[in-house]
């Protein structure tokens, strides 16, 4: 499968971008919906797995935040992560609807959010909007 | 069954697939699945299927567990199982199945052992009759793989 996101990738080196779900049938789905894209990833089975691999130096330009996790839920991770100063692209992804639930987990530094389950066309709409603002986090 | 043709059982898989949207058994998430199978991932379906129906039965036996406790009333421990297994089901299209979830936790959210109970037994009936129809599928695409004389690698059924 190839996707164009205005004609091109063109964002320098390979996307890369980290997957961070206790469940292990989204961490397949996802790291493949990823993997089919072309962009390189890996997982992290809860915040602070995700804290643990930043803190080792790695950087992704995309990380995919479920909400409820044990040991660290996504709000913690993305608060922390904002506080360490990492930039990346942060997209919440749950299966809460509810307007306060999102609204508290956007408040903690998410750039966008998804309802679960993801779809292709769902992650190329966050890509685009990494495209569109160049936020990129090397 | 080796002596069906490639394209018999192809119109069958198509035929099972198209009554399992029709009633609603699975929903547009499962073609999700499907368009994430290739020829770099040829079995990516019945893996991540095999996931869920493992994740499934310790989840169902995690609530049967519960329920059937004299002493239950924990209530939000049985939102959690049913949170992740809705967030599953949703996950594979797997729609009935995640249906029920979602009346089983208005039930528990009410402290209704009886409507949970009850919630239970349709969970446990339209899960069996998921994995049978999966199964079932997965089969025929066995089947069709070596009509086809493709080299794809035997799935190893895991249950």
């Amino acid at each position: 499968m190839t996707t164009h996101i205005n004609g091109s990738w063109e964002l320098g080196a390979k996307m890369t971008a980290l997957v961070v779900d206790d469940d292990s049938i989204n961490q397949t789905i996802h790291h493949r919906l990823l993997e089919q894209l072309g962009i390189e990833n890996q997982v992290a089975r809860n915040g602070k797995e995700a804290i643990d691999i930043h803190c080792s130096g790695k950087k992704f330009d995309l990380i995919l935040m479920d909400r409820d996790m044990p040991i660290m839920n996504g709000i913690e991770a993305t608060r922390k992560l904002r506080a360490m100063g990492i930039r990346s692209m942060i997209a919440g992804v749950s299966t809460r609807c509810v307007k306060q639930e999102i609204q508290e987990f956007m408040e903690a530094g998410l750039d966008d959010y998804q309802e679960k389950p993801l779809t292709s066309a769902k992650i190329i709409s966050i890509l685009r909007k990494i495209h569109h603002s160049g936020s990129i986090s090397y | 069954m080796l002596g069906w043709g490639v394209d018999r059982l192809r119109a069958d898989m198509s035929r099972l697939l198209a009554i399992l949207f029709h009633q609603g058994v699975l929903d547009e998430q499962f073609l999700q699945l499907q368009q994430l199978q290739d020829e770099s991932s040829p079995n990516f379906v019945s893996e991540v299927v095999n996931i869920y129906f493992h994740e499934s039965e310790k989840l169902l036996r995690n609530l049967r567990g519960l329920l059937l406790d004299r002493e239950f009333s924990d209530y939000k421990k049985m939102g959690i199982h049913l949170n992740q297994f809705m967030g599953s089901s949703s996950s594979i299209g797997a729609n009935r199945v995640r249906n029920v979830c979602v009346a089983f936790r208005a039930a528990s959210e009410q402290n209704n052992r009886a409507g949970c109970l009850r919630a239970l037994e349709l969970l446990e009936h339209e899960y069996c009759y998921l994995k049978n129809k999966l199964h079932e599928l997965f089969q025929m695409e066995q089947q069709r793989v070596l009509a086809a004389g493709a080299r794809y690698p035997l799935q190893q059924q895991q249950h």
